[in-house]
């Protein structure tokens, strides 16, 4: 590589103070002006530890011990200091809505400037300039919690971009978008990338990512790289599955079907994959294993009727939505951001009164209970369990509904210890929650919903920022409890969940419902899948390909083989 | 979706056009000449003032229902206190006493005492609409930037205006936690004893606390990986230069100040405005 080596790693180690063992080890890793990078690894596996190190929040906000060296221009970075590495680093960070500074959009783009000491007039034409390169000019002085999550991230990019910086890195950049939003993110960080800059990404949704070409895929597992090679190879190595990251679909696919898949195959992406040599492979595998089923109708639970919802009077937020839940079953609510699945979550757990329709539960009209006894029978689980944790111990958390139901102290204890069995929890039962992980603590909201005994289950975005490892845990976790009967309604923009767990999908778009049918349907359907804003899945395209002449067929069958082999991992 | 209660609204009428600084001055004026005033005629003209301020800036009841409810109920029990300790507080400052009727022992009732109180009533009536007009007209960023030219520190400022900036969004997270908590069977209105309802507001506390401290994390790196606090002083992308306006509200202000001062040191000889010698 002729560029110069702007990010030099060399046996570079990190241990932060708070931590019994080192976060990374041994890092040997050289990156250059021009090269686009993705960093890729489960949650906790120092990824992210990784990209502080890049961007100088370590050493200098989160402290610790470096061995090694790293270099980032040429410069030591434990001699640098946070102000100098961030004129050459820009940072695009995970959540877009949180870190907003500025009240209008202007405003937040200049914040580094501001910085700067820039005078105002000079200020305000880079500003102008940056926003029209990722096209927001006409924005500057809207708010910036306004805007869609697309827009939001434009914002915080151009936000980093006023610098003129080398480096540009992006932490999880996909987590908060639907599909559809990821994948113009995705186009835009490639339209940005240039010659005399390196853009890093660190993202776990591999397949999202590398709808543009990067040029090195560096793996980290347990603190160490583990793989850092060219996309092509590290796809076919099918490293990424041992490390628990999620392959491509229609790679899974094609080693379903026992493809001997090789780096020379282009794996990378479904464009370059080389599907004549997959095709016998696939047209036999789909022949075998292929048996069609029938969504089976169950009696009728919840009804939500003709419902309609306004905060102001004037903005409709939902009109005239009718949903039916069916016994046992366990579906996905889906649509972009706003589109108005969380207003009718709200609606069913009574936070809120629709302004027409009604709901019922089992015939009976729920507008006539309170919030609390609503609770009793539809249990909602937030996406952030931080929002719902107030007690201490984990015990005490769970018991808090109970309790405050009145029930008897030993009647108490006894559903709490099921609950926490069922939740895998019960040998924790008297830790702190502060003591558990992020995917403990979702364990310990579900929990602490589920024994009062609801009939319904909501769940928020109940993967949000979970690693492939996680999402499986949690998912599978959830079908157990569907499978003994509990009835579950997810709320979600994430489309591997819903094909692979949800036989049933409701799309809401705008306020009304779009479509409602089986999943695998819906992510076959170009049409609805551009309107809901998600993404055709490549299994149907990989299908095509094949010349498989019943794609949706192919699709159906995938998700059955997998769930089997989900369920034989679990 | 936002609660837009108590937050900066972006209209464009004169009293948003004002520089944040300019509006502070004048509001800090205007208080000064209510605080140093029993003088109704001199009250009453700074409320119409106030209320002519809330109509130019287009501000809608119901962005300050909630807060009028509040303040309504304050003012009540105030008028209400004031009767109960003093019922003759106005007697003994005017010197004279129009009864009008009894309740029983000492609590009379006279036009002396009324008058006394619908001063104090009014004192607070006017101030209230500027403080309002004030918080829902500025643009904390722009009002930062003032501040920190009138040589405030600007770690202060911005400090304050990232304050004023995520109280809305603070505000939700507290709405949805408290119906989060209530789903689960915590009561929060009803016949609860205190202790037990202290309990409860801390079952939203802690989690509001815990999710505001995720908050402050990610945006105090925000900032620092974009340079904050890199020089002794920093530039500002909003703000606003004063012009003829500002001068002249603040000379508006300040007349009126003087005006008021006038009035009590040079016609009253006093605090008060006696109607009734």
């Amino acid at each position: 590589m002729d560029q110069e080596c702007i990010i030099e790693f060399s046996k570079f180690g990190f241990q932060y103070f708070s931590q019994k063992e080192p976060t990374l080890y041994d890092i040997d890793l050289k990156i250059h002006k021009g090269e686009k990078i993705l960093i890729a690894g489960p949650s906790g596996c120092g990824k992210s530890t990784l990209g502080n190190c890049i961007n100088g929040l370590i050493p200098f906000v989160y402290k610790g011990t470096m061995t090694g060296s790293l270099k980032v221009d040429g410069q030591e970075t434990r001699k640098s200091s946070l102000f100098k590495m961030s004129m050459n680093v820009g940072t695009v960070l995970q959540d877009s809505d949180g870190q907003f500074i500025g009240l209008n959009v202007g405003e937040d783009i200049a914040f580094a400037l501001e910085n700067d000491c820039m005078p105002q007039e000079e200020m305000k034409k880079r500003v102008q300039t940056i926003a029209s390169i990722v096209d927001m000019e006409d924005y500057l002085a809207q708010d910036p919690h306004e805007l869609s999550g697309g827009q939001k991230q434009r914002v915080s990019l151009a936000g980093v971009m006023v610098d003129d910086v080398d480096i540009l890195l992006f932490d999880e950049p996909l987590a908060n978008l639907d599909p559809k939003t990821g994948k113009t993110a995705v186009e835009l960080i490639s339209r940005i990338a240039a010659e005399d800059r390196a853009v890093v990404i660190i993202e776990h949704r591999i397949e999202d990512v590398l709808h543009c070409a990067v040029d090195r895929i560096v793996l980290i597992s347990e603190g160490r790289i583990v793989a850092d090679d060219t996309p092509d190879r590290v796809l076919a190595s099918g490293i990424l599955t041992e490390c628990g990251v999620r392959e491509p679909l229609y790679l899974t696919a094609a080693r379903y079907a026992g493809v001997p898949v090789t780096a020379e195959m282009r794996p990378a992406s479904l464009n370059t994959f080389d599907t004549e040599t997959c095709a016998p492979y696939i047209r036999r595998w789909f022949e075998d294993s292929y048996v069609r089923t029938h969504a089976e109708k169950k009696r009728e639970m919840l009804k939500i009727e003709n419902v309609s919802y306004s905060y102001d009077g004037v903005r409709q937020i939902l009109k005239n939505v009718s949903v039916d839940v069916y016994e046992g079953e366990m579906i996905s609510i889906v649509g972009k951001n706003g589109a108005g699945k969380t207003t009718l979550a709200s609606l069913i757990c009574g936070f809120m009164d629709p302004d027409e329709g009604r709901i019922t539960l089992d015939g009976e009209d729920l507008s006539r209970y309170s919030i609390a006894e609503r609770g009793e029978k539809i249990g909602i689980v937030m996406q952030n369990p931080n929002q719902m944790i107030s007690k201490t111990m984990i015990f005490d958390e769970v018991s808090l509904g109970l309790k405050a139901r009145g029930l008897p102290e030993e009647e108490i204890r006894k559903r709490v210890d099921e609950a926490l069995q069922v939740c895998g929890l019960h040998e924790f039962r008297n830790w702190p929650n502060s003591a558990l992980s992020f995917g403990q603590k979702k364990r310990v909201t579900i929990a602490s919903i589920l024994v009062p005994s609801p009939r319904i289950l909501i769940l928020d975005e109940p993967t949000a920022g979970q690693d492939y490892r996680h999402y499986s845990e949690i998912m599978e976790f959830l079908k157990k409890l569907n499978e003994n009967g509990q009835t579950i309604i997810l709320i979600t923009h994430d489309m591997h969940l819903m094909l692979e767990y949800t036989d049933r999908a409701v799309v809401i778009t705008g306020g009304e419902k779009l479509a409602d049918m089986r999943s695998f349907e819906l992510l076959c359907s170009q049409e609805l899948t551009e309107k809901a804003n998600l993404k055709e899945t490549s299994l149907f395209a990989l299908a095509e390909k094949c010349g498989i002449n019943d794609p949706l067929g192919f699709v159906e069958c995938f998700i059955h083989y997998d769930r089997e082999v989900r369920s034989n991992e679990a | 979706m936002k609660l837009k209660v108590f937050s900066y609204s972006r209209l464009d009428t004169f009293v948003h056009r004002l520089s944040g600084l300019s509006k502070l001055v004048c509001f800090l004026l205007l208080t000064t000449a209510i605080m140093l005033t029993y003088d109704i005629r001199v009250i009453l003209a700074i409320t119409v003032l106030s209320f002519v301020m809330i109509r130019v800036a287009k501000i809608q009841f119901k962005q300050i229902r909630l807060m009028l409810i509040y303040v309504g109920i304050f003012l009540a029990f105030n008028f209400v206190l004031t009767y109960l300790f003093e019922p003759e507080y106005g007697v003994k400052i005017y010197g004279t006493k129009h009864l009008l009727f009894t309740f029983f022992g000492p609590y009379t009732v006279t036009l002396e005492q009324l008058f006394y109180q619908i001063t104090k009533l009014m004192k607070y009536l006017s101030v209230i609409p500027l403080g309002i007009s004030f918080i829902l007209t500025t643009n904390p960023s722009e009002f930062a930037s003032s501040l920190n030219g009138i040589g405030i520190s600007y770690r202060i400022c911005t400090a304050l205006s990232l304050t004023l900036r995520y109280f809305p969004d603070v505000a939700q997270d507290y709405n949805t936690i408290s119906l989060a908590q209530q789903a689960r069977g915590i009561e929060m209105s009803g016949k609860a004893k205190m202790t037990e309802r202290l309990k409860r507001v801390a079952s939203i506390l802690i989690p509001l606390i815990m999710t505001t401290m995720d908050r402050i994390e990610l945006i105090s790196n925000a900032m620092d990986l974009r340079g904050y606090g890199k020089n002794k002083k920093r530039t500002w992308y909003s703000r606003r230069p004063l012009k003829k306006a500002d001068y002249v509200s603040m000379i508006v202000s300040l007349l009126i100040l003087i005006g008021s001062l006038y009035v009590r040191f040079a016609i009253n000889h006093s605090m008060f405005y006696n109607p009734f010698v």
